[in-house]
């Protein structure tokens, strides 16, 4: 075997995205200011509430209560947090079954952070033959300004993501000053700092490798299509011919003559792989690593007006369509996935509509686990700790409910008034007297019952015990 | 990420240089850059911590580091401030002191030294707190005698936890009780009683509480014993057996069974038994007191909790 064998190890080739204008390309500008907006203004939104924050949307880790405008989502109440990631992924798996990887191509925030990083690139070192020019070039002074101020503007939107990031969890305004003097918790800092470096890691460094490479949902989007989903696809009838594909050139101008020489439309130009942010050239088929950007549909559409001659050579279509078939877009796993999706849509809205103002729970006081009293009668004590959900005071009442003849000691209290979004622990006895015949355990529940008369009292489920 | 594109333009990858069997190589394909990058980063990350933090064994002793963690300590009675390596148990301490937690609870507490017993009894946020604070309180001072809860054991220590107080069951009382301490003491009968006497005095103290078995003529021979000059009994336990708490006598008119385990005896022959011996060999039982040992407002949680325990009059 000689010395020299080839690399098993292929390194990533460096990819300049060149910029095009163009229909889906404004829907993305679109969509990426509007993301961005929502991101980088939602924690500045105020709200005002009876009580907690004034701030529209804070995760509140203190209180462990999460305030998204007018709701409160409380400890108990987490399991939505299940609905709402079971309903995300059921969109996913909905859209991407008629519409392929609009995710990935629009809305994923892989690909929005991408998109500003590259935009932020092409503002510093300028259009694509001029940042490969740049990257070719010997160190000197104008390429290490330019790929400085790059680094330097990139980092400064992580550290803005970041920075935002940490403002959902803590009063914004305050934590940004509290930031920038050097007074912000450690776990701020340590926040900021970990999304700053992987948001400049994966937008700025790793780029399409994430797609390829990391991302899961790439792994798996491919059992969510069939052969009527969207994809965008490069017509390979229409532009390659008979004779295959083309450059313009004195012979080969007009279609006409393209025509007859058996050469298809596509005149070779390459624009669509420039544009492509992954790298790949869509020629080639349907690839892993395509988003569905369709930046080169908007690519090949601008070269396609150029010549004069009807859009589409790239399109979003179908496999289906592609073979002259039509595309169905109404298929059992539409209805199958719509089902599910409204299903689940449902039952988080009821539960968010009917959750409950308050709850409780009983704990037993188990040392000891009864107690023979003077007079011979028996005492259990319970602790009741009650939340209230409500924004507003609670004042209950406790009492009993399917244990006869028992006395109900709650020391010398009335009733209990509980502050908004807090707990309260009480501590409250239950007694069988000695002349009632107590042979074995009691279930039963005590029942707390809210004095503003509004609320319904609820049972909270005990059990008594005996010698 | 990896220096293997320079690799690629030469085109080569080395071997270790060795052959086995003539033709048979080692690649050597070196780690990723980024990874012998990070690995010195482990070993840079090292050094900086054998500085910061306690980390070397060096004799007896070991390298202290550079962070320190301040914080008071009671000793002999005073505090001290302590200043110590940095370690988690210190940065307990410290926060235990100085904690947010720490300052929730000082303010709790000073709202209960300000405060009554009315008051306090009456403010559920307020009870929730003596209840969770004077757990601990109790678990490491009382419970080592009462037991958790207060349950007590029978013939040496009182259950807390029910209604019946030898030494009075108001929050004065108990804080009296929990402050000076009290010895409890009943003369034993072996040298005044005969056995038949302790017999007839048991079956009378057993009937008092309605326990049911016994032989009447013997019962009214006890009370007899009880209420006259042979026994005394009344001197303590008063005229209608229900106790004295300036004695801290036991009420024998309740259910509840201190010194004598009635409950547990199975048979009516056995729960004379249980009586008579405590008739006989008489008791003597020491509640230490606490002034002194815990601070007022401790003595004070203590009394709350006490007092809650079964209900408290
Ligand atoms: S091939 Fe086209 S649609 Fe796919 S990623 Fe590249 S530019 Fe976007
Ligand atoms: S942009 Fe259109 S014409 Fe140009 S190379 Fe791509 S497919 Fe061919």
């Amino acid at each position: 075997m000689s010395e020299s064998t080839e690399s098993l190890f292929e390194g990533r080739i460096p990819i300049y995205p060149r910029s095009v204008k163009g229909r889906f390309r404004y829907i993305k500008w679109g969509v990426l200011a509007l993301a961005y907006g929502v991101y980088f203004l939602l924690p500045w939104i105020r709200w005002a509430r009876p009580t907690g924050p004034d701030q529209a949307v804070l995760f509140d880790l203190n209180t462990r209560l999460f305030y998204i405008f007018g709701l409160v989502v409380h400890p108990q109440d987490i399991f939505w947090l299940a609905g709402f990631l079971l309903l995300a992924a059921l969109l996913l798996f909905f859209v991407t079954g008629i519409l392929g990887r609009v995710f990935c191509g629009y809305f994923c925030f892989q690909t929005l952070w991408t998109d500003v990083f590259i935009m932020v690139e092409r503002l510093v070192q300028g259009e694509r033959p001029a940042r490969i020019r740049l990257a070719k070039q010997p160190w000197n002074f104008e390429k290490i300004f330019k790929l400085g101020a790059t680094h330097v503007l990139w980092l400064l939107v992580a550290m803005l993501t970041g920075l935002t990031f940490t403002l959902y969890w803590a009063d914004a305004p305050q934590l940004t000053l509290q930031f920038f003097t050097g007074k912000a918790p450690f776990p701020a800092y340590a926040t900021t700092a970990f999304l700053t470096a992987t948001t400049y890691v994966m937008a700025g460094l790793a780029r399409e490798q994430v797609c390829t490479y990391m991302c899961p949902y790439a792994r798996f989007q491919s059992v969510m299509f069939d052969r009527d989903t969207l994809i965008v696809s490069y017509d390979q009838g229409r532009g390659e011919g008979q004779a295959g594909r083309h450059k313009v050139n004195k012979q080969l101008k007009t279609h006409d003559q393209r025509q007859a020489a058996g050469v298809g439309d596509c005149i070779d130009c390459g624009y669509c792989v420039q544009v492509c942010p992954t790298g790949i050239d869509i020629r080639n088929g349907l690839q892993v690593s395509c988003i569905h950007c369709a930046l080169c549909v908007d690519a090949c559409d601008n070269i396609m007006d150029n010549m004069g001659w009807p859009r589409g050579l790239i399109r979003y279509t179908s496999e289906n369509e592609l073979e002259g078939k039509k595309t169905r877009f109404l298929k059992g796993k539409t209805f199958g996935y719509g089902a599910a999706i409204a299903i689940v849509l449902g039952l988080l809205l009821w539960s968010m509509t009917h959750s409950t103002k308050y709850d409780a729970v009983s704990r037993q006081i188990r040392q000891p686990l009864y107690v023979v009293m003077s007079d011979g009668s028996i005492q259990n004590s319970y602790e009741l700790k009650i939340n209230n959900k409500t924004q507003s005071p609670l004042t209950l009442t406790v009492g009993l409910d399917g244990l006869k003849g028992a006395v109900l000691d709650v020391g010398n209290f009335k009733n209990f008034t509980i502050p908004p979004e807090q707990y309260l622990r009480v501590l409250v006895r239950v007694r069988f007297p000695g002349n009632t015949a107590t042979p074995e355990d009691h279930d039963f529940s005590f029942v707390l019952t809210p004095q503003n008369g509004k609320i319904p009292p609820i049972k909270v489920p005990a059990r008594f015990y005996t010698p | 990420m990896s220096n293997a594109a320079d690799k690629k333009q030469t085109g080569a990858v080395q071997t270790t240089g060795h052959a086995w069997d003539g033709d048979l190589q080692e690649y050597n394909n070196p780690l990723p850059r980024w990874w012998v990058w990070a690995f010195y980063g482990t070993v840079v990350f090292a050094v900086v911590y054998w500085f910061l933090y306690p980390a070397w064994p060096v004799g007896t002793s070991f390298t202290k580091g550079f962070d320190t963690v301040t914080y008071e300590v009671k000793q002999d009675g005073k505090e001290v401030k302590k200043t110590v390596p940095w370690n988690t148990r210190a940065r307990l301490m410290y926060e235990d002191e100085y904690g947010a937690e720490a300052e929730k609870q000082r303010a709790y507490l000073k709202k209960i030294e300000g405060s009554s017993y009315a008051q306090i009894l009456s403010n559920p946020d307020m009870m929730a707190f003596v209840r969770s604070y004077a757990k601990t309180l109790f678990g490491d001072n009382c419970a080592v005698c009462h037991q958790a809860g207060g349950t007590g054991v029978v013939g040496h220590y009182p259950n807390l936890a029910d209604d019946s107080w030898l030494w009075g069951g108001t929050v004065r009382e108990i804080q009296h009780t929990i402050t000076a301490g009290h010895h409890g003491f009943m003369p034993s009968f072996r040298p005044t009683f005969s056995d038949a006497q302790a017999h007839d005095v048991a079956e009378y103290v057993l009937s008092l509480s309605g326990t049911k078995g016994g032989d009447e003529k013997a019962i009214m021979r006890g009370e007899k014993i009880f209420h006259g000059q042979e026994g005394g009994c009344y001197y303590c336990h008063g005229e209608k057996a229900t106790g004295l708490i300036s004695q801290g006598s036991a009420n024998l008119t309740d259910h509840v069974w201190t010194i004598a385990n009635v409950p547990a005896a199975k048979t009516y022959d056995e729960k004379v038994a249980a009586v008579e011996h405590v008739i006989l060999h008489g008791v003597s039982r020491v509640m230490p007191t606490w002034q002194g040992r815990l601070s007022s407002t401790q003595i004070k949680l203590l009394t709350v909790y006490v007092h809650e325990l079964g209900g408290g009059q």
